[in-house]
């Protein structure tokens, strides 16, 4: 493991119900980086993150995260150590204001234990207007301060979206794990979102995303990590891993493996 | 060991109807996901019927089981069709609260209708038992458990021989593809609570005349039913009716060997005991739900 | 505004005993508090949390028999040769063995809720609190089961200085009753406007989204199951001191039921819900006695009414009266706007 090394995933496995989602998985993710996992579909990356970030059980191998064996921890405590993931499928609190969403959000950030609430002390109203002046921040960060009292649900498909990262952007990531961040979205939306995404890692925030569209993946990673058959098959930078006959073999079949080669 | 053969035989002679509860609520419980409150007052229903009928209209014992069970089928499919058309696809504390809702309604009307008072119901059999060996059981039982395994056996024939019983186990399995494959789910739904239902009457109009009938004879069936459905797991038909012998026994032993005033709280025991250490029950077909 | 609106509606609250002078309708409303609280904490549970929990007369009832058990005193053979026996106790130790005994149980079945989920959790809920009937009808050393505790000793405040108040007349319980409701519901609109409540409410929303930004889940619903309980315990002991005797029908089934109907009518997740529902559950029956309708069909009406709640308005009262006023008000600023 290189020394700057944030997260390392050797040897995962992960199999269920007779199925081998996860043959033999080894790959890291260096602090500051934008790395992505690419693959057909079936190759296993959605299990990867699901794996990672505690809501699947390896069946085998090992995930360290900043020195932290993950193995086995739940999401929640995965989620203290620095680590937070999106979900592929559009996942926000519908009933709830794009604020209060924020809110929840920025849960590991607030300090105040149950006694303090229930006995009603000063510190737990102080901290609530510091927490609210965060989160009106974190959506103004998203594009979304106008927002700030619709529903969740109410919002419009690429609104949603960028409400799932400022979600997941208050719980303060070290690590934060895109899961198909811009499937859905159209080439403006798209574009608007790789800038976003320039500026989460200005931030100082290092970034793991699984993605299909191509053409967004070769312009925000900096490394590419191509999987198939819950194996990687090939990992380097965008123009390498454009080159490589065993990623064109992946997803477009022999013939091409052979015309590229 | 004699007074061990007398429980077992007692286990085996109610542990059939109880098998009737656990099959009626676990079809309905499985295929449309309702925690149907409204399975003890359907019991208590055909209990009732069979008291009118019997009782009231002098009606042919038989014939009027045979009616009890039919009007059970035609009041649960009311049932379905009244409250639950509306709230498919409604989450789980709607559709529950409809049916606690549904069940206060019901069990009042019952005591309205019938007053508080037990009432008995006469039986055709001869009253004194049939001695065999070292173990005697009363003619009316010996129907009660023929008739019980009679209707397990035909429910088992619709669920796995009828084009019905395959739209049901479809649907069970999986609704969003059974849809896709043109399946009327609306259909299988008002059919499936309506057998359920119907099983539910059953287990009331044999029982009711082995005691007796009171409004509130349904909550503690329904109570009962609930134990066996978690015991022998959701959806599973086998595992219903194993289940409801094994509570019949656990009730018999139970009631003989500890108390008999906690008979039954064996059913809320075992349930929780199999709920906290094997949630998915002895026959588990699929992940539970929640 | 606000504030002002609810200023004078305590004071109104408050000054009831002293002009209206029907004492029956005093009692009822002392009992309708009773309910009010317990039916608080139920909605804490049930409509923020999103617990379906069925057998919260568990905790009710749990209370009400450890204040009586410990202002009563008991004495119980554990085994034929070793005896647990208590001297009786003020009755503020009562109302504090109620919480605990409460919570406690609370804590033991959040735990439960956490490893057993959905329609699953209704079942074991309900057998939890049916069990608990049947242990108080059988324990009759303990509980002298269906003959019933009585001769408790009634409310009691103990203030330093003037000494012990023991609150034999309908308006000193009646006030106390108020008073703790008033402090139970600050108590819910506290821990709801919280990072706590919060994360209830988002684990009841959407789970996997709310434990990736590192809600425990755990942890949240065994303080909503511990708070829920102890406060319907503090309302069960407040019942076993009022109506001075206690039997285990204090565990129905029924009585879930009737707090389950004031808390969905009500409006489940919101703070006046189960207030308005208490209100109007508890005070109906009186109204429908007055009329001479039998309880049976009373019963009926309930249920019926339960079902048309969850049909046409599936909030309960008060959200759809809070949308029927933001519609009017905002339909009123287009037609100002538009003039």
């Amino acid at each position: 493991m290189t020394a700057a090394a944030l997260l390392a995933v050797r040897g995962l496995a992960v199999r269920f119900g007779g199925l081998t989602a996860i043959e033999d998985l080894t790959f890291e993710v260096t602090e500051g980086e934008v790395l992505a996992l690419i693959g057909p579909n079936g190759a296993g990356k959605t299990s990867a993150f699901n794996a990672i970030t505690g809501y699947l059980a390896p069946s085998g191998g090992e995930i360290v995260f900043a020195g932290v064996r993950l193995n086995g921890l739940k999401p929640h405590v995965i989620a203290k150590l620095g680590l937070v993931r999106t979900f592929q499928k559009t996942s926000v609190f519908g009933g709830r204001s794009a604020l209060e969403n924020i809110l929840i959000g920025l849960h590991l950030r607030a300090t105040q234990q149950p006694l303090a609430i229930l006995c009603g002390l000063p510190s737990v109203a102080r901290e609530e207007r510091k927490l609210e002046q965060q989160a009106r921040e974190i959506l103004a960060f998203a594009g979304l301060g106008a927002r700030a009292d619709e529903l969740g649900s109410a919002l419009p498909y690429g609104e949603q979206r960028l409400l799932e990262i400022a979600i997941a952007l208050a719980a303060k990531p070290k690590l934060l794990l895109l899961d198909e961040p811009v499937s859905g979205m159209n080439a403006v939306e798209t574009q608007s979102f790789m800038a976003k995404l320039a500026e989460i890692r200005a931030l100082g925030i290092t970034v793991l995303l699984v993605e299909h569209d191509m053409k967004m993946v070769m312009g925000v990673s900096d490394r590419i990590v191509c999987l198939s058959q819950g194996r990687v098959i090939a990992s380097g930078t965008p123009a390498q891993i454009r080159r490589d006959p065993e990623v064109i073999r992946a997803y477009l079949g022999e013939k091409y493996a052979h015309a590229h080669s | 060991m004699d007074q061990l053969l007398q429980h077992g035989l007692n286990a085996l002679m109610l542990g059939g109807t109880y098998a009737l509860l656990g099959i009626g609520l676990t079809l309905i419980f499985g295929i449309m996901r309702v925690v149907n409150f409204t399975h003890g007052e359907l019991y208590a229903f055909g209990a009732y019927m069979m008291y009118a009928l019997v009782m009231l209209s002098g009606a042919n014992f038989f014939v009027a089981l045979v009616l009890a069970i039919t009007l059970g089928a035609i009041l649960g499919a009311a049932l379905e069709f009244v409250l639950l058309r509306r709230l498919r696809g409604a989450d789980i504390d709607t559709t529950m609260l409809v049916m606690i809702g549904a069940w206060i309604a019901l069990q009042n009307a019952e005591q309205l209708a019938w007053t508080g008072v037990a009432k008995s119901i006469n039986n055709p059999f001869p009253a004194a038992p049939l001695v065999i060996g070292v173990v005697s059981v009363s003619w009316n039982r010996v129907f009660v458990f023929v008739v019980a395994l009679a209707l397990i056996a035909a429910t088992y024939g619709l669920i796995n021989h009828t084009r019905l019983g395959k739209g049901m186990r479809a649907t069970f399995q999986d609704r969003d593809t059974a849809a896709l494959m043109g399946i009327q789910i609306g259909r299988i739904h008002t059919a499936t609570f309506a057998l359920g239902s119907a099983l539910a009457a059953a287990a009331g109009a044999l029982l009711g005349p082995v005691f007796v009938a009171y409004p509130s004879m349904g909550d503690l069936a329904a109570a009962k039913a609930f134990a066996i459905v978690i015991l022998g797991g959701l959806g599973s038909i086998p595992g219903a009716t194993v289940g409801g012998f094994i509570l019949a026994l656990v009730e018999e032993l139970g009631a003989s060997y500890i108390s008999s005033g906690y008979r039954d709280a064996m059913g809320f025991l075992l349930i929780m005991l199999i709920l906290v250490f094997k949630p998915t029950g002895l026959f588990a077909q699929k992940e539970r739900i929640g | 505004m606000k504030g002002l609106a609810t200023t004078l509606w305590v004071l109104f609250l408050f000054s009831l005993p002293l002009w209206m002078g029907n004492q029956y309708l005093l009692h009822v409303f002392v009992v309708t508090g009773i309910f009010i609280i317990a039916a608080m904490s139920l909605n804490l549970l049930l409509g923020y949390a999103g617990q379906l929990s069925l057998g919260h007369v568990a905790f009710f009832g749990i209370g009400a028999y450890a204040s009586t058990l410990v202002s009563l005193g008991f004495s119980v053979h554990i085994t034929p040769g070793t005896v647990l026996a208590m001297t009786p106790k003020p009755v503020w130790c009562g109302m504090l063995a109620a919480v605990v005994a409460a919570g406690a149980c609370g804590w033991f079945i959040g735990r439960l809720a956490f490893k057993v989920r959905g329609a699953y959790f209704v079942i074991v809920s309900i057998s939890f609190a049916e069990v608990v009937r049947l242990v108080a009808l059988n324990w009759v050393e303990l509980t002298q089961g269906p003959m019933a505790l009585n001769n408790i000793p009634p409310l009691t405040l103990w203030l330093p200085g003037l000494g012990e108040h023991v609150f034999w007349k309908k308006p000193a319980n009646y006030w106390l009753v108020l008073s703790i409701a008033i402090i139970s519901y600050l108590i819910v609109r506290r821990l709801v406007r919280s990072r706590a409540g919060r994360a209830m409410v988002a684990l009841r929303e959407n789970e996997p989204l709310a434990t990736s930004v590192g809600i425990d889940v755990t942890r949240y619903l065994v303080l909503a199951t511990v708070v829920s309980a102890a406060m319907a315990g503090v309302a069960g002991a407040l019942y076993a001191h009022y109506i001075r005797i206690v039997d285990p029908d204090v565990f129905l089934f029924i009585y879930t039921v009737t707090m389950v109907i004031m808390v969905v009518t009500g409006g489940k997740g919101t703070l006046a819900g189960p207030v308005v529902g208490g209100i109007i559950f508890g005070l109906l029956p009186e109204v429908l006695r007055a009329a001479a309708i039998p309880p049976e069909a009373q019963w009926i009406a309930y249920g019926m009414l339960m079902v048309m709640v969850v049909f046409f308005l599936p909030q309960g009262i008060v959200p759809a009266l809070r949308h029927w006023w933001q519609r009017r008000q905002t339909s009123a600023a287009i037609v100002k706007a538009a003039s």
